[in-house]
């Protein structure tokens, strides 16, 4: 129990350490090449991961890449077929979920609707004996805690959505479990309620310092709140790391692709030396240096983030093409600019810059050109 | 892995008990027709075979299913439309009245058309008093008298599927139609009726199947009509003991094709049923004189075919011997109550049906909620098996599994599952137990359906140990399910009389039983008396269900 409320939340917040890979911290909960099969489907595949003790971290993907599989292998729902769970230095991959003190807020929050909030919020004390006594004032404050106070009596069904997603949060917390699961916590929200409850939601996480696992679909929840973003596809993890590193350093074309806007272009590489790589974009009428530390052979893909690149003059020293769309983006705009082999490439620019219909050339600009080996996933 | 073994044996477990109860008695009548180990012979299956009365038997079945199902529709369909459709005064009203036979055991149906139109009923009475014959003009016997009450009971399927059809029909379909111009009789045509179709090709196997397997109405107004049920019943009353495991044999493949037939169509019927979300059409702004049409055919419609139960209802307050030639009845009384409660003859079979239905509910309840688990939660291998285990006796007729059950407990042979319980109080219990298994299942089965699985994990997550989370997540929210299935299983218990009659006891003579021998002293009140006990009893357990089923959903 002290584990749970143990101080450690803060210090690991991205913002002060800022550093990829596991952080100083302890590992409080290990998964250890976690394999899941369902039939022929292969729906988690030699998943590792480390968690220090009150990180938050989520488990960000594609739908089908066995984020969801992989919260119910912690949960306890289903067993692996391969690989361990260890938290606090305890083996619980055979435990049931009974005795695994994982606290759980299920996707459609799964309130009981023959009880009342105040019968939700106990039922977990109930389950390991509490005295009523202390039941009753274990449910006023978790209840107190995202601010319900005073609901005990109402049903569940009278309230609304964001009032049933706070009850469900308070019943996985009330009996002091040691890591929190959450399952796209967010995603029955209406827009406008959901950054609010993102705030609160995330702010009573480090308040308590529990260890908090999370699934979602959606990168602007995934780096709201987590301190750590595993990236999954098709089970199996792509990358590990703060938001800021799976943006700024992806490991993996997919990582590339899937996280914040990329366009893609197919490039043929001439040379690698010192960390970077010469490659002849089709159509460009010089090479771009594109920093790369490993070496690297064979056709490319090149993946541009739009501040990367930035509109210039044509001219026949630069790549050039046609500008095909202007979307606005508050105060800049983002261009579609179409090639001569009809590829299009995304890039930031002012307001003013361009407009559709007009030619003008690319030329790079600062970081967020990643290359990758074709066909590397 | 225990959890594995453990899952997996309470399936096997599963699989033996229903195993013994549903597959192996009629495993026994299949191989009793050629004559059982040791002495195998063809002998009963080649008299069959050249007898011409049997084969009128099977076809007469067939006949009259197929009959029965196109009168039904006729009926029940037009009802269907006319309550959904169209607003006229008492839609509501009338509605309700003409769902009643859903209710109503087979028996008690039967007893009030003959109340009301047999030789000596209320409109013989009364056609005899206007014309002055000495007796009705008319019989109320044979297949057509068979088919009329097959009919006026069985056209509640229909009825109650194309209800729920329609209301199941998303109604931006007739719109989409009717801007794309259609008229209403187009729209009726081209567009409803081919969307409802799954639901009444179902319905239509749902009567095929039950006029199968009817029982009551062939047995009382059939006279020399046979059908393969009673066909089967004077068969073994001769004591020819092997011809009568032939025909069974010979209904049970019949009935068991039936039932491929419905598999098939129910993935259809599904579909439609289980549309969520959609608001039902409104009823159609039709002009006056429609609106008045519709209120007058549908009143007497419903006064029509519930006339029947209020006919049982007066004729349960004749006393014995006092109506003999006048139009209505001179005397009405409560004596055949009375009898029912302060006579303990009278007052056994009341009590005898009540506790046999009882104990058989809970028992197939008990086996219900154990195959649901085991098979929707712990997702055993056998979980597919003991579904079908526990919808089979569905689909074979009652007759059959008397028969059945009489040969496989009249014998004792422990180590081969087999103990005599024929003529003991068992019998009838465990007959009404195997009948009430599909009917439990369907109720427990849904029920599990709709109850979502996260419920049952977020308690585990809880720390609830499984006790706690059946006992408070998931039974409390299955009680709809439960009660709606228990209700309907013991009415069907309670109302039985095609098994009961024979493996019935003088100690353990059912309420049917004694409206039969009651019927046969000529006590018409008193029969009249035990019916509506039943009818009023079924549709109170009903009620009963439906208020709970409203408290919590």
């Amino acid at each position: 129990m002290d584990g749970v409320l143990g101080p450690a939340g803060a210090q690991h917040r991205k913002a002060l350490t800022g550093v990829q890979g596991d952080p100083a911290g302890e590992s409080f909960l290990r998964l250890e090449e976690l394999t899941k099969r369902f039939g022929s489907h292969l729906a988690v595949d030699g998943v590792s991961l480390t968690i220090p003790r009150g990180e938050i971290t989520a488990l960000l993907g594609p739908s089908g890449s066995g984020k969801t599989t992989t919260l119910r292998l912690l949960a306890g729902f289903e067993t692996p077929d391969r690989g361990r769970i260890v938290v606090d230095g305890e083996d619980v991959t055979e435990h049931p979920a009974v005795s695994r003190r994982f606290g759980m807020v299920f996707q459609h929050y799964a309130l009981f609707p023959h009880l009342d909030v105040g019968e939700n919020v106990a039922f977990g004390l109930a389950s390991r004996g509490v005295p009523v006594a202390e039941q009753t004032r274990r449910v006023a404050e978790a209840l107190a805690s995202v601010e319900l106070a005073g609901l005990e009596r109402r049903p569940v069904t009278a309230l609304s959505g964001g009032q049933q997603q706070r009850v469900a949060v308070a019943r996985a917390l009330a009996p002091a479990p040691r890591v929190l699961l959450l399952d796209e916590p967010l995603s029955n929200l209406d827009p406008s309620l959901r950054e609010r409850t993102r705030r609160e939601l995330r702010a009573l996480i480090h308040r308590i310092g529990i260890t908090t696992i999370l699934v979602t679909h959606e990168q602007e929840e995934a780096f709201d709140l987590a301190d750590r973003v595993a990236l999954l596809q098709s089970g199996r993890l792509e990358q590990v790391g703060t938001p800021e590193a799976l943006y700024q350093s992806p490991a993996t074309a997919f990582v590339a692709g899937f996280i914040g806007r990329t366009s893609s272009l197919p490039v043929k590489l001439l040379s690698h030396d010192e960390a970077v790589a010469q490659v002849q974009l089709p159509g460009a009428p010089a090479p771009w240096a594109v920093p790369h530390p490993e070496p690297l052979t064979g056709a490319c893909r090149l993946f541009i983030r739009p501040e990367a690149l930035q509109l210039a003059p044509a001219s026949e020293a630069r790549l050039t093409g046609e500008v095909v769309e202007r979307r606005f983006l508050g105060a800049s705009r983002l261009y579609l600019v179409r090639l001569a082999n009809a590829d299009t490439l995304e890039v930031l620019g002012d307001p003013t810059e361009a407009q559709v219909g007009d030619r003008v050339g690319l030329e790079p600009t600062g970081p967020g050109l990643h290359l990758f080996a074709d066909g590397d996933r | 892995m225990r959890p594995v073994l453990r899952r997996e044996g309470a399936g096997l477990l599963l699989v033996l008990v229903l195993g013994w109860l549903v597959v192996y008695p009629l495993a026994m009548v299949l191989t009793e027709a050629v004559g059982g180990p040791g002495a195998w012979t063809l002998e009963a299956v080649r008299r069959f075979a050249r007898e011409g009365n049997e084969w009128r038997a099977l076809g007469a079945s067939l006949g009259l299913s197929v009959a029965s199902a196109v009168g039904a529709a006729l009926v029940g369909v037009p009802l269907g439309f006319l309550t959904a459709r169209i607003a006229f005064p008492g839609r509501r009203i009338v509605a309700t009245l003409l769902g009643l036979p859903a209710v109503l055991p087979p028996l008690v149906g039967v007893l009030a058309f003959l109340f009301l139109y047999g030789e000596t009923g209320f409109v013989a009475h009364f056609v005899e008093s206007l014309t002055g014959l000495r007796e009705a003009p008319w019989r109320l016997q044979g297949p057509g008298a068979v088919l009329l009450v097959h009919v006026a009971t069985m056209y509640v399927y229909f009825y109650l599927f194309t209800r729920a059809g329609l209301a199941g029909l998303d109604p931006s379909l007739t719109e989409a139609a009717a801007s794309l111009g259609a008229g209403r009789w187009q729209t009726l045509r081209r567009v409803t009726l081919p969307l409802l179709r799954p639901a009444l090709a179902g319905a239509g196997l749902l009567v095929f199947m039950t006029s199968l397997a009817s029982f009551s109405a062939p047995y009382l107004f059939g006279g020399a009509f046979r059908v393969m049920t009673t066909q089967i019943t004077a068969t073994k009353l001769n004591g020819d003991d092997r011809l009568a495991m032939v025909e069974t044999a010979a209904l049970l493949l019949l009935a068991l094709g039936g039932l491929l037939l419905l598999r098939k169509s129910e993935g259809r019927v599904d579909a439609v049923g289980a549309r969520k979300g959609v608001a039902p059409a409104p009823a159609a702004r039709v002009g006056l004189p429609a609106r008045l049409g519709a209120a007058a055919a549908g009143w007497a419609l419903a006064v029509v075919l519930t006339l029947p139960l209020l006919t049982l209802l007066l004729v349960s307050f004749v006393p014995r011997g006092t109506w003999t030639v006048e139009a209505l009845p001179p005397a009405y009384t409560l004596a055949n109550y009375r009898a029912m409660v302060l006579d303990p003859v009278r007052l056994k079979p009341v009590l005898t049906s009540l506790w046999m239905a009882g104990v058989a509910t809970a028992i197939a309840l008990a086996l219900a909620i154990g195959v649901a688990v085991v098979s929707r939660r712990a997702r055993a291998r056998t979980g597919g098996l003991l579904e079908w285990l526990l919808t089979l006796p569905w689909a074979v007729p009652g007759t059959v599994f008397a028969i059945a059950l009489a040969t496989t407990f009249s014998v004792n042979a422990p180590w081969a599952g087999r103990v005599v319980l024929v003529g003991t109080i068992w019998i009838l219990p465990l007959a009404y137990l195997v009948r009430n298994l599909p009917i439990a299942g369907r109720s427990v089965l849904a029920g599990f359906r709709q109850l979502d699985p996260s419920l049952e994990e977020a308690a585990a997550s809880l720390g609830a140990r499984r006790g706690r989370v059946l006992r408070r997540i998931t039974l409390p929210l299955l009680r709809p399910a439960l009660a709606a299935g228990a209700s309907l299983a013991f009415v069907t218990a309670f109302g039985d009389f095609v098994t009961s009659i024979m493996l019935y006891t003088y100690d353990t003579r059912p309420i049917s039983i004694e409206i039969l021998s009651s019927l046969r002293q000529a006590d018409l009140g008193q029969a009249a008396a035990f019916g509506v006990v039943l009818m009023l009893l079924s549709a109170g357990v009903f009620f009963l269900a439906g208020e709970g089923r409203g408290a919590t959903g």
